[in-house]
């Protein structure tokens, strides 16, 4: 689904990805792990689109396609969602409304109607009751005056109405008590499947015992360095990531 | 024309065919008391008109042109302009939208105006209008039967002098300010609405209806008068862009509500506002005013302001009855070079008024956007209630917004809120929405559209949809 082949990307003067190669397959969980700074969340931002970190080298293949030729929404539309680490307020916008229009954008590039405003609203109500959401959050303006886990739940709310092929999910772990990461690791349990693939982007091997992921990543200064399976995270935990910049190093 | 053609024109003001002459031809430019001898001949008005002009004029020549807005404009040579400028020919205009900018009809396009008002909005001169006649000539039957006046000024002056003595300037005073001398003076054209006591006006009285309406934007007079018990609610304007080739347009709006009436006012301006480096664009100078004459009445204005090169304006509410009540939603747009001065003065004369302002302004390109508001509470107005709430929106880098809020508290049992956020649209707010799929045209529509929801919900429901389809086109390009 998803073929990175030695990647190199900068953010301003700094070089941040440094060839990185990552192959993701359908069906597949993969999680992304390493120090801050390591180039996580610039991969991320790279595969979505952001204008700012610029591509300097190597490409990005999905399903066939040239992505790093497509606008940040083409891609969205063909199926790649971005949980963000920091969701951002839209004060005024209704949450509901955000979230009409993105499953409406995505439906009309498919060649499909618009979706039915009630299917829609009774849909949005059973997948918040899943993520332990007030169904008055529908309601508010998106994000808006929202707390850490509440704007967390609402990106896994985002992503379960979009039902997308590549799930990436920036640190979708951080700052989130015990009942909210259960909550959100449930709605992210709940969309894998065979056609689907989640890459999971964390510091922490804590969401890795809620999600199973099917390989482990370890990324230092823009690479990937080591990969393995499930136990890799757990070696990690032990370790802590000098283990592998020694590992590296040596 | 030379100074010596007009002087000569000046000296035979009163042959009959100079009128003539300068109904199909214009009045040169240039403005003396022979000047508004003329106007008021050509309108054939009665000897009080004349008399009321010529005072203002002659106020007009002591004051001094304002310079406290937060606008700024080359300085007008008021002796350059054509007080009367005679309505187009059919020959000078086009003769089909074939002959039309085609951007302009890409505007219509986008805002789904119907196609037979293309033609009339454009000024082609073909039988377009004629559809909107036959449907005006069906409402003004519906209106006479509830006693309804509705019908140009100059009408009124003629037909119902006994109204205009008693009610015009008793709102906006001839020398209330130095454009509301200067429109006195020479006003055009505009509109008349009379409500009679207890009459719920039967339908939302529209510009768009009234007949006549040519060749009156540049100082329009509009004279609204609700008597006791009354209601009605006016639709100024329209979303289309106008035409005009007058730079300066100085409008003033008098509305009278006595005991228990209710005036609902909404304004769409959407005129010239220049280019994209400002040239050519109108300057909108206007005096709106509304007085709640009697107890327990209610004025409310709503205006969507997205045209002009430079907007001048504070619709305003005298709460001189008890318990009276006055309103100010607005939305003001500037984008690339467009100045707008715009806000209201809430002044609290009676006991028990209470006034809600609710200001909106959107700022793009190297656009300024001001409001500037005044909420005075006189001695006399126990227990009088403001809330203000005044919000900027920014887009870009280089445009600006400021607040300019006075209150002058004299009661101290008055109870006064103001709230004011100034935000922006940012690159991540845009990124988030396009990580959705939505492209980001439509992500700044969307931001824009929630961020004026409350000004919008004010509208009547069919002009709600059409500001909103404005807006969108306004800020086309403002963002990337």
């Amino acid at each position: 689904m998803l073929q990175i082949k030695d990647l190199k990307s900068r953010i301003g003067e700094t070089e941040i990805l440094r060839g990185l190669s990552l192959t993701v397959n359908a069906g597949e969980v993969h999680a992304i792990m390493g120090p801050n700074g390591s180039g996580k969340s610039t991969l991320a931002q790279v595969i979505a689109g952001h204008a700012d970190y610029v591509v300097t080298g190597g490409e990005v293949v999905y399903n066939g396609e040239d992505l790093l030729q497509l606008e940040p929404e083409i891609r969205a539309r063909k199926g790649i969602f971005l949980g963000f680490q920091y969701p951002v307020e839209i004060p005024g916008v209704n949450n509901a409304y955000l979230l009409k229009a993105a499953v409406n954008a995505k439906r009309q590039y498919q060649g499909l109607g618009e979706v039915d405003a009630f299917e829609f609203l009774k849909l949005a109500r059973e997948k918040m009751a899943e993520l332990g959401m007030d169904p008055k959050f529908l309601n508010r303006g998106v994000n808006e005056g929202f707390s850490g886990g509440e704007k967390k739940r609402n990106e896994i709310l985002q992503m379960a109405m979009l039902e997308p092929s590549l799930a990436i999910l920036d640190e979708t772990d951080s700052g989130l008590d015990i009942d909210a990461l259960k909550a959100v690791a449930g709605g992210v349990n709940s969309l894998r499947g065979p056609d689907r693939a989640i890459v999971l982007v964390t510091h922490y091997q804590r969401l890795l015992d809620y999600i199973e992921p099917d390989y482990v990543h370890v990324l230092s200064q823009g690479r990937i360095v080591k990969s393995g399976d499930k136990s890799l995270a757990l070696e990690l935990e032990e370790k802590g990531y000098d283990w592998v910049r020694e590992a590296v190093s040596a | 024309m030379s100074a010596e053609n007009l002087e000569s024109l000046v000296n035979k003001r009163y042959e009959h065919g100079f009128i003539t002459d300068i109904a199909s031809e214009g009045l040169p430019p240039g403005l003396n008391e022979d000047v508004v001898r003329a106007i008021s001949a050509l309108k054939k008005e009665p000897e009080f008109m004349l008399e009321w002009r010529l005072q203002a004029y002659r106020q007009w020549l002591e004051m001094q042109e304002p310079d406290w807005a937060h606008v700024h404009y080359p300085k007008i040579d008021f002796n350059s302009i054509s007080y009367y400028s005679a309505p187009k020919s059919d020959d000078d205009r086009p003769k089909s939208l074939d002959e039309v900018d085609p951007k302009l009809l890409e505007t219509y396009d986008k805002l789904g105006i119907p196609l037979h008002e293309r033609a009339r909005l454009a000024g082609v001169a073909v039988d377009a209008v004629f559809d909107s006649v036959s449907v005006a000539t069906t409402f003004k039957a519906k209106l006479a039967e509830a006693g309804v006046i509705f019908c140009s000024f100059s009408e009124a002056v003629r037909e119902h002098p006994e109204l205009i003595k008693k009610y015009l300037g008793s709102v906006v005073p001839r020398r209330d300010n130095f454009y509301a001398a200067l429109n006195s003076a020479v006003f055009s054209d505009g509109s008349f609405v009379y409500i009679p006591k207890g009459v719920r006006c039967p339908m939302e009285l529209s510009t768009y209806f009234r007949i006549n309406a040519a060749n009156t934007g540049q100082f329009e007079r509009t004279l609204i008068i609700a008597e006791e018990g009354s209601h009605v609610s006016y639709l100024e304007g329209c979303t289309a862009p106008m035409r005009d080739e007058n730079q300066l347009h100085a409008a003033v709006v008098e509305l009278v509500a006595l005991e228990g009436a209710e005036i609902k006012y909404s304004t769409v301006q959407n005129w010239y506002p220049g280019d994209e480096n400002g040239v050519g664009g109108i300057y909108n100078f206007v005096t709106k005013r509304g007085d709640c004459r009697g107890a327990n009445s209610k004025i409310s204005w709503t205006q969507v302001e997205t045209g002009s090169a430079i907007t001048w304006k504070y619709p305003s509410c005298i709460l001189r009855g008890e318990n009276s009540v006055g309103e100010f939603y607005s939305v003001a747009v500037a984008n690339n070079m467009q100045q707008a001065d715009t806000g209201t003065k809430m002044i609290h004369i009676g006991a028990n008024t209470r006034s809600t302002i609710v200001s909106k302004g959107i700022s793009a390109g190297k656009a300024q956007n001001a409001y500037r508001g005044l909420v005075k509470v006189m001695p006399q107005a126990h227990g009088a209630r403001n809330h203000t709430q005044c919000d900027s929106l920014l887009i870009g880098k280089e445009c600006g917004a400021h607040t300019f809020p006075y209150m002058e508290i004299k009661n101290p049992s008055a109870k006064i809120e103001h709230e004011a956020t100034t935000s922006k649209i940012s690159a991540d707010q845009l990124f988030y929405c396009r990580q959705r799929g939505i492209s980001e045209e439509d992500a700044v529509n969307m931001i824009v559209n929630g961020f004026c929801k409350e000004v919008f919900k004010e509208l009547p429901m069919e002009f709600a949809v059409e500001a909103q389809a404005l807006l969108n086109v306004s800020l086309e390009g403002a963002v990337g």
